[in-house]
């Protein structure tokens, strides 16, 4: 397993946290199509590269963090506070 | 031959290809030391092919297979970055079964258990296939209540399924902690005579030796770095070792599906996790049937070799990295422990990892897509090695006639543009 460098908690071990992964604005429920929702429901964007993705750490400040992970090494450059828009 | 490859004296009669196996050729062959021809052979990159399939797994090598013996289509290649089977092919633990939840999985599952059955003589090749039994342990009564359900179905299916009690789970594996003690007691089973194990290797290899016998050509390390799409159409695949011109192109990667299918620009509701499994050293034989737990998350068989398979869930998080974590031993092992307390000294020899293409509802994604000529067999999540043989007949089928097989119809793409999802989440998600 990994770790996140938690910006309040410190490295800590990846199974403290819950994976959210990316963050896909929601469309207004008004005005979208049926096909549109269910794309916003089922695809999400899958790179061998690079992600910024959401983590949450449920076992410890319980706040949400913008990690930059590379999905095939899981090697992890920054760890930002606070949340993508969406 | 002209060159001894592997210590035996050099041959000056040519082997007959393909060589027919049989008892009588193993021993004319150990007495007289003659060479064995190669079981497919290597071949020049074709500037073109009536088509190229990514991906040199079971399913990529099973529909050329089936292309080329079903509907007489030869001028395929089939490409793999690295050797055919080194992906989710050679990492799978090997595990057969059709006793899924919706009747259009059911259907799935069981036509491809019974190509199973009779492929070792299809392919003049031994798959080793084990029929010995699948038992899928219910810890509390609404795992019971899912299993009845899918004992239901699996009967209106014609699958042999049934659920039992623990005195009947103990007199099929003894080892099972059976007692009301245990931490996760069992309350009963969902028993599945047809289910078992095979070699995975052996599958990858026999529709390879089938496929090239029949003239496909299988190309190894050949990796495909574009797709080319000219008005809605397929034209050509780019690969590291030239480019081909192609009409038709099958994607039958698991875990580069949504990378490969981002070449020919079609999005896929695909997300890649690692699963990782592990086996022990070999012990005596002791346990006659494959055991699975969707509680502990854990599914153990024992192989003809006498080692234990263990194989878990995914990850919880995606990724592309095939390492295992020491993490996931330690858990994997508390859990079989629950199981088989007497396992304690057994020692685990190594652990690997594959990739999932999971999908939001736990089918996979097969057939024609938006681009004109690119299909998919793709999505196969925890559960696409038992359905290498159907998935190839289907999608031979699907390429030769451009029409969609009945049996696969329920897992096209479409489907989550329409809303029409084919719920398998209760059978697939740890049951292997």
């Amino acid at each position: 397993m990994i770790l996140l460098p938690c910006s309040w908690c410190g490295p800590r071990d990846a199974s403290e946290f819950a994976y959210v992964g990316e963050v896909v604005s929601r469309p207004d429920p008004a005005t979208v199509t049926a096909p549109q929702w269910r794309r916003y429901l089922y695809v999400r964007a899958n790179p061998c590269d690079w992600t910024t993705e959401t983590w949450y750490h449920r076992m410890g400040c319980r706040r949400y963090l913008k990690v930059e992970r590379h999905t095939e090494t899981n090697e992890v450059r920054a760890v930002h506070a606070g949340r993508e828009a969406g | 031959m002209l060159a001894s490859t592997n210590g035996h004296r050099q041959q000056a009669r040519r082997a007959a290809y393909p060589a027919r196996y049989s008892a009588f050729g193993l021993l004319r062959r150990g007495l007289t030391h003659a060479e064995w021809p190669p079981a497919w052979r290597g071949h020049p990159l074709k500037g073109s092919y009536d088509v190229v399939i990514v991906g040199g797994g079971v399913h990529g090598l099973a529909a050329a297979y089936y292309l080329a013996a079903n509907h007489g289509i030869t001028d395929v290649a089939v490409l793999d970055k690295g050797y055919i089977g080194s992906g989710g092919s050679g990492r799978n633990t090997a595990i057969l079964r059709s006793n899924y939840l919706t009747p259009e999985g059911v259907r799935f599952y069981d036509r491809s258990l019974q190509l199973y059955r009779r492929l070792a003589a299809d392919l003049d090749f031994n798959v080793m296939f084990s029929r010995r039994g699948h038992l899928t342990l219910a810890h509390n009564d609404s795992s019971l209540r899912t299993m009845r359900w899918r004992a239901e179905v699996n009967k209106a299916e014609g699958v042999d399924s049934e659920v039992i009690g623990p005195a009947e789970i103990k007199r099929l594996a003894p080892f099972l902690d059976v007692g009301e003690g245990a931490r996760y007691p069992v309350v009963g089973a969902l028993w599945h005579p047809p289910g078992g194990i095979i070699r995975h290797d052996a599958v990858v290899w026999g529709y390879a030796r089938g496929a090239d016998a029949l003239g496909v050509h299988i190309h190894q390390n050949t990796e495909v770095t574009g797709i080319d799409v000219a008005d809605g159409r397929i034209r050509g695949v780019r690969t590291s070792r030239g480019d081909i011109a192609t009409p038709i192109v099958l994607n039958a990667t698991a875990g580069w599906a949504t990378l490969v299918s981002d070449m020919a620009g079609v999005a896929m509701p695909i997300q890649t996790f690692p699963l990782q499994a592990a086996v022990t050293e070999p012990v005596k034989p002791f346990l006659s049937t494959v055991i699975v737990s969707g509680t502990l998350h854990v599914y153990i068989s024992q192989t003809d070799r006498g080692e234990l398979v263990f194989g878990a869930s995914v990850d919880p998080f995606t990724s592309y990295s095939m390492r295992g974590s020491l993490e996931f031993i330690e858990g994997l092992a508390g859990h079989v422990l629950e199981l088989m307390p007497a396992l304690t000294k057994v020692r685990v020899l190594r652990q690997w990892a594959g990739l999932c293409d999971m999908t939001p509802d736990f089918s996979p994604v097969m057939g024609h897509t938006p681009v004109e000529g690119f299909l998919v067999d793709t999505g196969w999540g925890t559960y696409g090695f038992k359905a290498g043989p159907v998935s190839g007949e289907a999608m031979a089928e699907c390429i030769a006639t451009g029409r969609t097989p009945e049996i696969i119809a329920a897992f096209g793409l479409e489907r989550f543009a329409e809303g029409v999802l084919v719920g398998e989440k209760g059978a697939a998600a740890v049951g292997h």
